[in-house]
């Protein structure tokens, strides 16, 4: 049996985080009733004409250097000429001759340890197409152009990924370092984010490329991965019963897990790319260069380092809340007011990933306030109520954004401290529990358990369990 | 004598002296246009009711002090390439048979600001893609000298409609002499100012790199004060170019003394009618006797511009010409098999033969293996032509030559051989594509008493001084009307 | 004429422009097009090899808009032109 490698490259499409289109003040929101996001300019009508987002050109450029690229200082774009009806002029402004980024790479880690660099070819800037939607049993589709001129960046990686594990953790790192920047939000599933793959097979050890396809509507992370693996063994198939892969592009059907080609006689993928002559060169001096590298946020790799240091937690713990931005700023606002960073670090990583899991949320829709989750932890540390308690309003916080302060207040639930009280009733149920009494005497040291069950129980749970146990013990001696 | 005999400055004074109405005024250029369209056929779309609505209200802000400029009042006639919010623009196309905009070209805002009275849209090449206004899907428009004739183009709905006075000035385009070869078949004075000078918001591109918004009138004072009006900064037009200033009108002076003139001898060669050629001398000679200093010089590479445009001007108007598919505005077919089809037989049965020409060849050119050998040929041309005409303005303030190389064909003998019609663009071609300004006005007739142009180029923003070499010129000889005019 | 302009090419350049030529058409666009590239061949005189090409003829840079949204609800402008609409979106035949 021969062997085979596969070799992948990723086109990457990112839509940025502008409030407005790339070439018109035309709002970005997602959503919104068909055509009512759009003006002359996005929608193609004569006689409009472009005028570049600045904003498109900072978050580029912010990528690029996050991405070790090296940026185009003088930069233009082209005109991809191609009919299809989302695309209302019937060509795309694009970057073809000189993309603002060029030859960078990124550091991936995959799950077994290894680590490899990733090239990045190139960068560019782009506008979106608009929406097709399709009458499901009439004979027309139907064109929005909402998303017509969001501004995209494309990430022309180089096919340097091996496995569908590589390509994982090649879009996990992007996506993080663009979510770190506030590029982008990166949803694939929204369409923020995505992933059309360029892939070809050859024997193990061959140094030459195979012909490659390009595979396009992957919007899962497990989509790609059944893509990668489903369009490797179609080409070794094909190899191997002595037939050519065909450079085409094919189009991933995730349901029936099979990818179909794309080709048709009206689509001769002849762009005849030119310079775009509504729109004059770019030039990124070094002053606005370097303006741009000091806005630049903090990125993963820098922030975990600080957290080992600044707030003294593991490694792991660190690892998690950097995972993502919007857990990393929670984090750091929780703390900024309780100071208390280990707790904080264990709140987020503990019982919010359980509530989400249980919720089937993202981090992103996380909606309580940090504030409110400093205030529960001050509260436990002041032994104001015990942790069981705390859980409980911890939950009110997540799902109601709850203070908690308040809520403990009004619901009762503040720990019973005074002494005296508790005492007198810790000696209540030692004189109503005989039996346990006798068993702890005897040696069977566990019986208090039970003992403070009661007491838990008789105080409605608000007791502090360390109190009570110290007073049990006093009285049991 | 009639209204539309005067300039649009001297309507404007006595509109704003209260001798005449806005009323008055715009009910007489719509008399004009009823009377001569069947003969001319220099309009696409007349909207008289709008038109006398606007008049009222015009009336109304002169009257409150509140409309100053010196065209408020004044009635004015738009080249049908420029988008008017709420009237027909169709380009002289089948294609934008029914395109009603939903804006209005910036060019157009600005006199709408400065009080101007809209009549209509103007006839053109279909998609100012021409020299003789026959290519319009709506009927060739007629030389007012001579019917039989045509008036050139593409502006030539604009520039008979002022020759014919069917209104005393117009706006054209010009992408590679639109404004002044069939200013100079219709003896009639245009300008078209350096590239980003006015902007392109609202004009249906044909050659982007190429394309300029200019005045046509009956003389140098009109075309200069309307430049004001519409020259602008505008943020909607990225190659609009912000200019130290917008003032034109300060350059109305007859001195040229000490001007250095340029004329380049490759203007004069094989080609040039001899009539012409001794119009354009004849004209230089005037300057000289006023003080000018002139000169014949070797300008280069004046027959590489024409291959040169076509490649350029043809490829980007392959793709600013795609957006026409009938999916969003527009022709589509009523019979179709599929989308491809419906692309194919919408554009194949909107779009005229010219028109189809030049999107096939500017398709093939930037097709895949061919667009280094011709596009990007074409752009060092163009490099080389920008260089060779910055040289000459090291030496010259003015460049001095013919409009068109003769007076206006006859109706029909022009499109049966599309590179014969394109050398009538050899002295204009140039000028689009370095940039400059340029202005044609008359300077006689030939023997058969059609008009003859002569053409001053000017260095990038330096539209004044070719404004005061066409000002002292226009001094030593008076407007000739055509027959057309009453 | 030098530039001989094959049915194929028509056909091409036809599929790349959504342009479809009767017969007459045809034989018309291979003589214009191929007498035009003969003509555009005069360029090869000159040479070039030295000179960068000229997109803009002016070197204006850096034209910005800042990220504010101005515009409005465009939907009935923006349909207000349309061969035929539907549930406020333009209707085109089935692309799939």
């Amino acid at each position: 049996m021969k062997q085979f490698e596969t070799v992948i490259g990723l086109e990457v499409h990112v839509e940025l985080a502008t409030k407005t289109k790339i070439f018109c003040s035309c709002s970005t929101e997602f959503g919104g009733e068909p055509n009512s996001h759009t003006c002359p300019v996005c929608t193609g009508m004569p006689g409009s004409l472009p005028v570049l987002n600045k904003q498109v050109v900072e978050y580029a450029v912010a990528v690029g250097l996050a991405t070790n690229c090296k940026i185009t200082q003088n930069c233009k774009f082209d005109r991809k000429n191609y009919f299809y009806p989302d695309n209302p002029q019937n060509y795309q402004i694009s970057q073809l001759y000189l993309p603002i980024c060029r030859d960078g790479g990124i550091e991936i880690e995959t799950e077994d340890g290894t680590k490899k660099t990733i090239g990045i070819h190139e960068i560019h800037m782009e506008e979106d197409a608009g929406k097709l939607v399709h009458d499901e049993w009439g004979e027309n589709s139907l064109v929005d152009f909402n998303r017509s001129g969001v501004p995209l960046i494309e990430i022309v990686s180089e096919p340097d990924m091996r496995s569908a594990d590589e390509v994982i953790a090649y879009l996990e790192k992007l996506r993080l370092i663009i979510q770190y920047l506030g590029a982008s939000d990166c949803k694939l599933q929204e369409g923020s984010m995505r992933a059309d793959v360029n892939l070809s097979v050859r024997e193990a050890g061959s140094t030459e490329f195979g012909t490659r396809t390009e595979m396009k509507n992957l919007n899962s992370f497990k989509a790609i991965r059944r893509a990668i693996e489903g369009e490797t063994e179609r080409q070794i198939d094909l190899i191997e019963s002595g037939q050519k892969v065909i450079q085409e592009t094919r189009r991933w059907d995730d349901a029936k897990e099979y990818s179909y080609a794309m080709r048709s006689k009206e689509d001769a993928q002849d762009y005849r790319y030119f310079p775009e002559p509504d729109l004059v060169p770019i030039v990124i001096s070094d002053e606005w260069l370097a303006e741009i590298k000091s806005c630049q946020p903090e990125l993963r790799t820098e922030k975990l380092e600080r957290y080992k240091k600044e707030f003294n937690i593991p490694d792991y713990d660190a690892k998690i809340i950097t995972s993502n931005k919007k857990l990393a700023d929670i984090f750091e606002e929780t703390t900024a007011i309780c100071n208390n960073p280990k707790k904080a670090a264990n709140w987020l990583m503990g019982e919010t990933m359980r509530l989400l899991k249980e919720h089937e949320m993202d981090v992103e829709d996380i909606s309580f306030a940090p504030a409110n989750l400093a205030k529960l932890i001050q509260l436990t540390e002041d032994r104001a109520i015990n942790s069981s308690v705390a859980k409980e309003v911890f939950e009110k916080i997540f799902e109601e954004n709850i203070d908690p302060e308040k809520y403990v207040e009004e619901n009762g639930l503040k720990t019973v401290a005074d002494d005296g009280a508790l005492r007198s009733t810790i000696e209540k149920i030692v004189a109503e529990n005989p039996q346990s009494v006798e068993d702890y005497k005897s040696g069977k040291k566990k019986a208090i358990g039970f003992l403070v069950g009661q007491t838990m129980k008789a105080t409605q749970g608000k007791a502090d369990p360390g109190m009570v146990n110290q007073i049990l013990t006093e009285l049991l001696k | 004598m009639s209204l539309m005999s005067l300039t649009a400055v001297e309507l404007g004074k006595k509109i704003r002296a209260k001798e005449v109405s806005v009323a008055e005024a715009t009910q007489a250029a719509l008399d004009a246009i009823a009377a001569k369209e069947s003969s001319i056929n220099s309009f696409v779309t007349v909207d008289a009711k709008g038109a006398l609505e606007r008049a009222a209200k015009i009336q109304a802000g002169i009257d409150d002090g509140s409309l100053t400029s010196p065209l408020a009042g004044v009635p004015v006639a738009i080249k049908d390439n420029m988008c008017t919010k709420g009237m027909l623009t169709t380009c002289s196309s089948k294609i934008l048979g029914n395109f009603i905009p939903t804006y209005t070209s910036e060019a157009v805002v600005n006199l709408e600001k400065a009080g101007a009275v809209i009549l209509g849209k103007t006839n053109m090449d279909e998609f100012a893609m021409g020299s003789t206004t026959e290519t319009s899907a709506y009927g060739p428009t007629k030389n007012p000298w001579n019917t039989e004739h045509v008036p050139g183009g593409s502006s030539g709905g604009s520039c008979a409609a002022v020759a014919a006075e069917e209104c005393p000035y117009a706006l054209g385009s010009d992408t590679g002499g639109s404004i002044r070869q069939p200013s100079s078949f219709c003896g009639v004075t245009g300008i078209k100012p350096t590239y980003g000078t006015v902007s392109r918001y609202g004009l249906i591109a044909y050659g982007s790199s190429l394309d300029q918004i200019g005045p046509v009138a009956k003389d140098v004072t009109d075309c200069a004060t309307v430049l004001e009006t519409i020259a602008s900064h505008d943020k909607k037009d990225s190659t609009s170019v912000k200019r130290d200033s917008y003032d034109f009108t300060s350059a109305l002076k007859d001195d040229v003394k000490g001007m250095k003139i340029g004329i380049p001898r490759d203007y004069f060669g094989d080609g040039l009618d001899a009539e012409v050629r001794d119009a354009v001398m004849a004209a230089a000679k005037e300057l000289e006797k006023k003080g000018a200093i002139v000169e014949e010089f070797d300008l280069s590479l004046v027959e590489y511009a024409i291959p040169a445009y076509y490649v350029i001007a043809c490829a980007e108007a392959s793709s600013n010409l795609a957006r026409f598919d009938g999916v969003k505005y527009g022709y589509r077919t009523e019979e179709f098999n599929g989308l491809h089809n419906m692309y194919k037989k919408s554009r194949s049965e909107g779009f005229g033969t010219e028109v189809k020409r030049r999107i096939m060849l500017g398709s093939f050119v930037l097709s895949s293996g061919y667009y280094d050998a011709y596009y990007l040929k074409a752009l060092r041309t163009k490099a080389l032509i920008k260089q060779a005409f910055d040289k000459a303005f090291e030496k010259y303030d003015v460049i001095l030559g013919p409009a068109a190389p003769t007076t206006a064909p006859r109706i029909g003998d022009s499109l049966s051989d599309p590179i014969k019609m394109y050398l009538g663009d050899i002295y204009t071609i140039s000028v689009n594509l370095a940039g400059l300004p340029g202005i044609s006005l008359p300077c006689g007739t030939d023997s058969k008493g059609l008009p003859i142009g002569l053409q001053l180029i000017g260095n990038c923003f330096e539209e004044k001084k070719i404004i005061r070499a066409a000002y002292a010129f226009e001094q030593t000889r008076d407007y000739v009307h055509s027959p057309m005019a009453d | 004429m030098a530039n001989i302009i094959s049915d194929e090419t028509i056909e091409y350049v036809g599929i790349l422009a959504k342009l479809e030529l009767d017969e007459q058409e045809k034989e018309r666009a291979k003589k214009d097009i191929g007498e035009m590239l003969d003509y555009i061949d005069k360029l090869n005189e000159l040479d070039t090899s030295n000179v960068e090409p000229m997109s803009h003829v002016f070197p204006v840079k850096n034209v910005f808009r800042e990220d504010v949204v101005e515009n409005e609800d465009g939907r009935s402008q923006t349909l207000a032109n349309a061969p035929e609409c539907k549930e406020d979106s333009f209707v085109v035949p089935k692309t799939i």
